[in-house]
């Protein structure tokens, strides 16, 4: 809107120092923990880890498809934070570490990996076409290859344009970006599916993508904020960025909470009108043995609460508000993701209702381990702006 | 009387305005507006004005009608007209959320809007003394303005003028207003007013409705029900009677199906109708299940002639007489199909497998109370 150029001052500083004085103990408790969970209780270990893949997947496959989405709508409010975006992408790299496990261990998640069992089903006879390991191994690491070389090739671009400063960067992102769209709606739909929806391979809901993908923009944009907010604080980032900005990202993780309860209601009550026993099967252990309480408190933990956390204009602009709203909406996501996936894991271990203990807080150090241990190792003397966008001097004005 | 509303000054860009703006505020002018063809974002910021209350009361608002919806909905289903659909319970909650979902979402707006004409329009009134001035025709095609009320406690019109130029207004004007105009207080129930909106709606209603329904009538999706076929109960120009159903002629037999020999002859029954169904446990248990639905009301259960119908049909005797024991089984099966005197005939109800049923239950309920010797053992 201005036509005055601010001038940009900006001086590289180095990363907080919090990140790798937290960081680095929270990932190696969590590789301790997951080692010794992966001896002592293999299945509920590989349980745990699908949990933190998935989580891994929202933060970082989510931030590309920030970068993306930026590059694609021509948005300018978020040019600042395009960078730490970016930088939050590579923690995309670590799937292969966490999936690894997973893939070696299919036996004890996946049902339809035992032959005599899909021989003797006619539904996952007719699914394996889809559903077997092979192709499983060829989408994970399709999936992977074609995630990570747009995660370099927007780095590469914007690091580029640091210097050259020029326009064209930013036209060739956005022709890349329409590439990028519908590969990442068919990936982001895959993951889901093949490590969420197959641990109970007779149902299946078409949403179950679009339910996914809801929860991982709202993370991917929380773990943007909190990373934002604390790079602000100390400094790294340029004076100019306030009130305005954050309001709009805490404008988005306020939308895409009532989208995920849009698309998790939509699931949950065409599935209850129908009320067919081929749909119907995948509520019933989430509504007995104590996981009813859990589903009940999924609706408040991920939606009612930071509905309300997020509602008001304020809290929205203000850093400790948004902060606490951004780790509730992260916390919700794990919660969400525990919900997805371990009552599959009461019936493959014979066990009953919900559990909990140094497992799954081991496996979750690990994730937070991963997050904030990547992202150093990604940003570290690294510019954190991208200051050669010539739409920066634009996001700086921004006003809502 | 023309009475001093504003002075009215008009920029060319929003980057303009946003500076102005600003430098009002800063002055310490409290009674002042800007006016822009589109939202300008920051402005706000710019006026110091404090984020608007506006979305407390569309919340409110959503929430209450969200309320009342839930609460209606309740009453519909569970105390004005209960009934079971679906199978779902009488208060479907799942059912429930994406109309209170609506009903928030649009009422939140709708009554917004409302509100709003009420606190900044003071409706009824409907005039605003800037409407129909150059200064707004400007500001609502591509020219961004901000008008200093007289009203306000800084005011002075030199003095005014001379700021708004000193910001870099391109084009100063006073507006006025006629007072009388603006001050008239519309009253909504005044009579001609009240006439003339119910002349209004009853002339739409009636326009609409030959409009709709006579002139322009657009039958709805009925391809299916008025196909060229006479359907069955209809009536039909064709035929000589008017009806479209014909009769059979007489004497018509329907395929592999052999009519009922002895219409009118119970003899004639009795002597050659042979009881085709062996009286097995399955047989019986058909023909009691028959009997206790169609003849145990006038003859009881056991068939003993105890009716309960309590005199309003003349009571069935006992099928345990004399008489009724030397009947063969046809002349009972005709007794069944054809009716006797005042008890009705069951050929159209009861099949004729069915009442061969009924002939050995009947037996076995006279053998029941008048048993052999041969039982006994
Ligand atoms: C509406 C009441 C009613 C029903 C229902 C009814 N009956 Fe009758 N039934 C009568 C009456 C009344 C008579 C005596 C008719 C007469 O005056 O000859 C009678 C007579 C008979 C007779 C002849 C008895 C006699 O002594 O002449 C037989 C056999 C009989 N019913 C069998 C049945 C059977 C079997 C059914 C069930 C299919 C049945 N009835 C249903 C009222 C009924």
């Amino acid at each position: 809107m201005s036509n005055h150029e601010t001038q940009i001052n900006y001086t590289r500083k180095d990363l907080p120092k919090s990140i790798l004085t937290f960081g680095l103990p929270l990932l190696v408790i969590g590789i301790v923990a997951a080692f010794f969970a992966y001896e002592l209780d293999p299945i509920r270990a590989s349980f745990n880890n699908i949990i933190s893949l998935l989580l891994i997947v929202s933060v970082g496959m989510g931030a590309i498809f920030l970068v993306a989405l930026e590059h694609i709508a021509g948005a300018v409010w978020s040019v600042p934070f395009r960078r730490i975006a970016e930088h939050q992408g590579f923690i995309f790299l670590a799937t292969p570490l966490l999936a690894l496990p997973i893939l070696l261990n299919m036996h004890d998640i996946f049902e339809w990996t035992h032959t005599h069992v899909v021989m003797n089903d006619p539904i996952l006879y007719q699914k394996s076409p889809y559903l077997n390991t092979e192709f499983f191994y060829a989408r994970s690491i399709g999936i992977f290859l074609v995630m990570t070389f747009f995660l370099f090739t927007y780095l590469r671009n914007s690091t580029k344009q640091d210097t050259t400063k020029s326009n064209k960067t930013t036209k060739i992102n956005a022709l890349i970006s329409a590439a990028f769209m519908p590969i990442f709606a068919i990936s982001i739909t895959m993951v889901a599916i093949d490590y969420a929806m197959s641990l109970e391979p007779h149902w299946f809901s078409t949403i179950f993508g679009v339910y996914y993908f809801a929860g991982t923009f709202a993370t991917a944009m929380a773990v943007l904020t909190l990373l934002t907010l604390s790079l602000k604080s100390n400094g790294n980032l340029l004076k100019e960025i306030n009130g305005n900005h954050y309001y709009s990202m805490g404008g988005l993780m306020f939308a895409f909470t009532a989208f995920w309860m849009y698309m998790a209601f939509s699931q949950y009550m065409l599935i209850w009108y129908a009320n067919v026993p081929e749909e119907t099967f995948w509520f019933l252990p989430r509504m007995k043995d104590g996981w009813e309480y859990l589903s009940i408190a999924l609706i408040f933990i991920k939606f009612i609460i930071p509905f309300g956390l997020l509602l008001n204009r304020n809290s929205k602009m203000k850093p400790s508000r948004l902060k606490l709203a951004s780790f509730w909406i992260i916390g919700a996501h794990i919660y969400d993701m525990y919900w997805l996936v371990m009552p599959t894991y009461n019936r493959m271990s014979g066990t009953e209702g919900p559990v909990f203990g140094w497992i799954e807080l081991g496996f979750i150090s690990l994730s937070a381990g991963i997050i904030l241990v990547f992202y150093y190792l990604a940003a570290n003397k690294k510019n954190h702006i991208p200051i050669g966008d010539p739409k920066l001097n634009r996001a700086l004005d921004f006003r809502i | 009387m023309n009475k001093l509303y504003s002075v009215a000054a008009l920029f060319k860009t929003p980057d303009e305005i946003m500076h102005a703006a600003a430098k009002v505020a800063d002055a310490g002018y409290e009674k002042y507006d800007v006016n822009t063809p589109y939202p300008v974002h920051g402005l706000d910021g710019a006026m110091r004005l404090k984020p608007s209350k506006m979305g407390y009361y569309t919340i409110a608002i959503g929430l209450t009608c969200m309320s009342l919806m839930l609460f209606f909905m309740y009453w519909v289903y569970n105390i004005d007209y209960p009934q079971v659909i679906g199978g779902k319970p009488l208060f479907p909650l799942p059912a429930f959320v994406p109309i209170m979902f609506e009903i928030t979402v649009l009422t939140g707006a709708v009554l917004t809007v409302a509100v709003m004409l009420i606190f900044y329009f003071k409706f009824p009134n409907n005039a605003h003394p800037i409407h129909d001035s150059g200064y707004m025709k400007a500001v609502s095609s591509d020219r961004f303005g901000v008008n200093i009320e007289a009203i306000d406690p800084k005011f002075d019109i030199e003095g005014v003028k001379a700021f708004l130029s000193s910001i870099g207004a391109y084009q100063i004007d006073e507006i006025y207003f006629d007072e009388e105009e603006v001050n008239t207080k519309h009253r909504i129930l005044d009579s001609k007013f009240v006439i003339g909106m119910f002349l209004i709606a009853g002339f739409t209603s009636i326009s609409v409705y030959l409009h709709m329904n006579k002139a322009l009538y657009l039958p709805p999706f009925d391809w299916m029900l008025l196909q060229h076929k006479v359907t069955a109960q209809d009536h039909s120009d064709f035929f000589k009677n008017g009806i479209s159903s014909r009769v059979p002629v007489e004497g018509t037999v329907a395929r592999g199906f052999m009519p009922y020999l002895y219409v009118g002859d119970p003899d004639g029954a009795s002597d050659n109708l042979v009881n085709p169904f062996v009286a097995d446990e399955e047989n019986i248990a058909l023909g009691k299940r028959k009997f206790l639905t169609f003849c145990s009301p006038c003859h009881g259960d056991l068939a003993m002639g105890d009716s309960r119908l309590r005199g309003q049909f003349p009571n069935g005797p006992t099928l345990h007489s004399d008489k009724l024991l030397s009947w063969t089984d046809g002349r009972i099966y005709h007794v069944i199909t054809e009716g006797q005197n005042v008890m009705p005939g069951y050929k159209k109800t009861v099949t004729r497998k069915e009442r061969w049923a009924i002939v050995n239950y009947v037996r076995t309920l006279q053998r029941a109370l008048d048993a052999k010797e041969e039982d006994m053992q």
